[in-house]
């Protein structure tokens, strides 16, 4: 069955790259502008994993992920955090936040193929 | 990455200038605007990020040290100054630059990341290099023996989305063995919370394995784990087995405890809900696998054989009882022991991931020591073979891995001269087919040079000068004793021993090896290996009174002998079978046999590899389970029959070595090589 990934970013470029790999690779992709635009499409359908930025306008990664975590249908779905070297301290709260992990930026196609098989087997 | 990426890219970059240019002319009128420094730091650090995944490096370290500036700002720890501003908008105008690869041959660059420094106080410098440092720590060496490894997830885990089934898939990719659940901490089944993973996990891990990889398996799962040295006892068991573990896993059901019903798609919880109800009957936590010394299994194997072999005597006498009772009950032995057979042959499986882990590691090894870099792939890892097969093949595979790094894998120089990728692939697979497994190692390296191993096994005095010989018996020449194509004799390979010992040990396992090569594209190794050494089906043959026996997975088909075929010629006996010329064998002739065959002979299609040959038989007597006992060192040199089996009747019966008559139905098929067998 074909898993659908949302990829929440503000970065059209980013969100396109995400997008197109994991296509070719034979997922369905959403994609969501901020944390907001995330949220709802989290909720109105199902979606079997998430991969969201963490600075955004509205609502960032962190207030997504907690938000998400607060509704019946928002848990259980692994959600992995794009994140910037620079940002050391965001690991561990988006752990906090209900996060399972995270990758660091800039990452390749294939290691974004390799994590979506890490989290959706 | 595309053009089209690029081009999204160069747009996105152009909106973010606009609303960075925005903001930083917005903080001049009011610089205390928090809102305003997030809204600078989020769009520089988009740039960044976005310029980084697009390979915009430049670009990207350039922003750096602008962006950590409104971190800081944000943080508390610097106030905007006139100064920021001018030196902040001086960088955005260099951004387009950067974007479209331009050079900056007035320096202005450089003057205003020390500008952008200056303002900081120097200290982004040290910060970043203490990043570099702590990101250094997560390298490591393995440890030299057998680990432990126990690891239990986090209460929130399945919440969060881990699968700690993946993490299990994902740890015996590393080679973990032996993995037992610790439901010490397993509620009662009405207190279980079906969101939380009460089970515990503990293996396991071959020696190699670092703790950085193990950190990596744990990346997308919140969970507390701990590697430690295996206790001493199991590592006292680990060389005896060549790397195979002595005791095996055995997969015990928990009979009569499983509930379907609860909660169906969560792997743990259905695992905790089988349990559960359990622990009062068990009295431990023993968990779902018990762990077995191999020589019990061997033990238990040997007991099989001589039931079934006891089993076959039974049948027969009961049928010549014609006694209903006797035949019911011997149908029923022979039920029970055709499932006690299966069940022990299982037991003894085992994946070939357990030799997969200590090639990852030789092959990283050789890689680095010869500087030719390797990309090892393995397909089909979870292949299971007999325990046996498996712990003799482990020296055969090294052999032909190190050969294929050594002698086949092409230097970085010469490899850069070809349109190769720079890293070499060698590729291990794996599978079944039919009662046989293949395993294969594929290089993409130079590829073998035929004529360089004429000559050199002729220089060896290996074969005449003169002798004719096809493509692949020139191959099968390396597997001859003191053959070496090295240039010189390496610390890791040519010493002229090896090959000959990988031809011996296949064949000791009743496996074939073959070779494929192309110049300049790479070589491939196959090894064909039965799935069992101890008990197979078998066709029952009789020729001139004497009954054989046939593994009937080698069995195509069987046809009737044509007349006009029937008296025994020279060379050159072939069949049409289907518009397609297969040669045949006469084992009458071939076994020397007194007297004439009966009017109606059969032949029997066989196939090794992708050969097949007729072998012409008086008679099909049936199809019988074959225990195969070793022929005594004193018929080690009959080359036709690979074993002997013990018959319902209590007569012996040899098992025909097919591979060995293939070859010779082979040798007939090429003109001027008729064996003196057939000929006879």
């Amino acid at each position: 069955m074909t898993k659908t990934v949302l990829t929440v970013d503000d970065s059209p470029s980013i969100r396109r790259m995400i997008a197109m790999t994991l296509q070719e690779a034979g997922y369905a992709v959403i994609e969501a502008v901020d944390g907001q635009d995330g949220l709802s499409k989290a909720l109105a359908q199902k979606v079997d994993a998430i991969i969201t930025d963490q600075n955004m306008p509205n609502l960032d990664g962190l207030g997504f992920i907690r938000a998400l975590r607060q509704h019946p249908q928002g848990k259980g779905i692994p959600i992995v955090v794009l994140s910037t070297d620079s940002e050391e301290g965001l690991k561990t709260q988006a752990r906090e936040a209900g996060a399972l992990g995270w990758m660091v930026k800039p990452f390749s196609q294939d290691k974004l193929l390799a994590v979506m098989r890490k989290v959706l087997g | 990455m595309t053009d089209d990426m690029a081009a999204i890219f160069r747009e996105e970059v152009r909106d973010l200038l606009e609303s960075l240019e925005k903001g930083l002319l917005d903080l001049k009128a009011r610089p205390a605007d928090m809102g305003l420094v997030n809204q600078v730091f989020r769009d520089l650090h988009t740039v960044k990020g976005s310029g980084a995944m697009f390979g915009f490096t430049e670009l990207a370290a350039f922003i750096h040290e602008f962006e950590t500036v409104f971190d800081r700002i944000r943080a508390g720890a610097l106030a905007v100054t006139p100064e920021i501003l001018r030196l902040a908008l001086a960088a955005k105008d260099e951004i387009p630059g950067l974007v479209e690869g331009l050079a900056d041959p007035e320096g202005r660059r450089g003057q205003i990341l020390e500008g952008l420094q200056a303002v900081m106080g120097g200290g982004a410098v040290a910060e970043d290099a203490a990043e570099v440092a702590e990101g250094a720590g997560a390298a490591g060496i393995g440890a030299a023996g057998p680990q432990r490894l126990r690891f239990r997830l986090s209460g929130a885990a399945l919440a969060m989305g881990a699968r700690p089934e993946l993490v299990l898939d994902e740890l015996r990719g590393l080679g973990a063995e032996g993995i037992i659940a610790d439901l010490a901490d397993l509620p009662p089944l009405d207190r279980l919370d079906p969101e939380a993973c009460a089970i515990g996990w503990e293996m396991d891990l071959p020696a190699g394995v670092t703790e950085a990889q193990v950190e990596d398996v744990f990346l997308f799962v919140d969970a507390e784990w701990k590697l430690t040295p295996a206790p001493v006892a199991a590592a006292d068991a680990a060389p005896a087995a060549a790397g195979v573990a002595e005791a095996m896993t055995i997969a015990a059901p928990l009979a009569g405890t499983a509930t379907d019903a609860v909660a169906p798609g969560s792997a743990p919880a259905a695992v905790a809900a089988a349990a559960a109800p359990a622990p009062a009957a068990r009295g431990d936590q023993a968990g779902a696998t018990i762990r077995v010394p191999a020589e019990r299994l061997d033990a238990l194997m040997d007991s099989v054989g001589e039931l079934v072999i006891v089993e076959a005597r039974l049948t027969e006498l009961a049928r010549q009882s014609r006694d209903p009772a006797l035949i019911a009950t011997a149908e029923q032995i022979t039920r029970l022991a055709g499932g006690l057979r299966d069940a022990t042959m299982t037991m003894r499986m085992v994946p070939l991931r357990s030799l997969v882990g200590r090639f990852r590691r030789l092959v990283m090894d050789l890689s680095d020591k010869l500087g030719k870099p390797v990309d090892f792939v393995v397909l089909g890892e979870e292949t299971e073979l007999d325990k046996t097969v498996i712990e003799k093949l482990a020296d055969p595979l090294v052999h032909i891995l190190r050969n294929a790094i050594d002698h086949g894998m092409e230097t970085q120089a010469e490899r850069a001269a070809t349109e190769k990728p720079r890293e070499g692939l060698i590729e291990l697979s794996a599978r079944h087919a039919g009662a046989e497994v293949l395993i294969r190692l594929r290089d993409d390296g130079r590829g073998m040079d035929v004529a360089k191993i004429r000559a050199k096994a002729v220089a060896k005095g290996l074969i005449p000068a003169d002798a004719v010989l096809s493509e692949a018996q020139t191959f099968a020449l390396i597997f001859e004793p003191g053959f070496s194509t090295a240039e010189s004799v390496t610390e890791l390979s040519g010493r002229g021993v090896g090959m000959d010992v990988v031809r011996r040990t296949i064949d000791s396992l009743r496996g074939s090896i073959e070779i494929e090569s192309k110049p300049g594209l790479g070589t491939s190794v196959t090894l064909r290996l039965p799935l069992t050494l101890a008990i197979i089906e078998g066709l029952l043959i009789e020729v001139a009174g004497e009954r054989y026996t046939l593994p009937m997975p080698t069995v195509q088909e069987i046809v009737e002998l044509p007349p006009e075929k029937a008296q025994a010629r020279r060379a050159g006996d072939f069949l049409d079978i289907r518009g397609r010329f297969v040669p045949f064998l006469r084992l009458r002739s071939l076994f020397d046999c007194p007297g004439q065959p009966g009017a109606a002979q059969n032949v029997v299609i066989v196939q090794s590899g992708e050969t097949r040959v007729g072998i012409v038989v008086d008679r099909i007597v049936g199809t019988n389970q074959t225990v195969i006992k070793q022929m005594s060192k004193l018929h080690a040199g009959v080359r036709a029959v690979s074993g002997a089996t013990i018959l319902g009747d209590g007569s012996v019966a040899l098992i025909l070595d097919v591979q060995h008559l293939v070859g010779m139905g082979r040798l007939q098929g090429e003109p001027g090589q008729a064996p003196k067998e057939v000929a006879a």
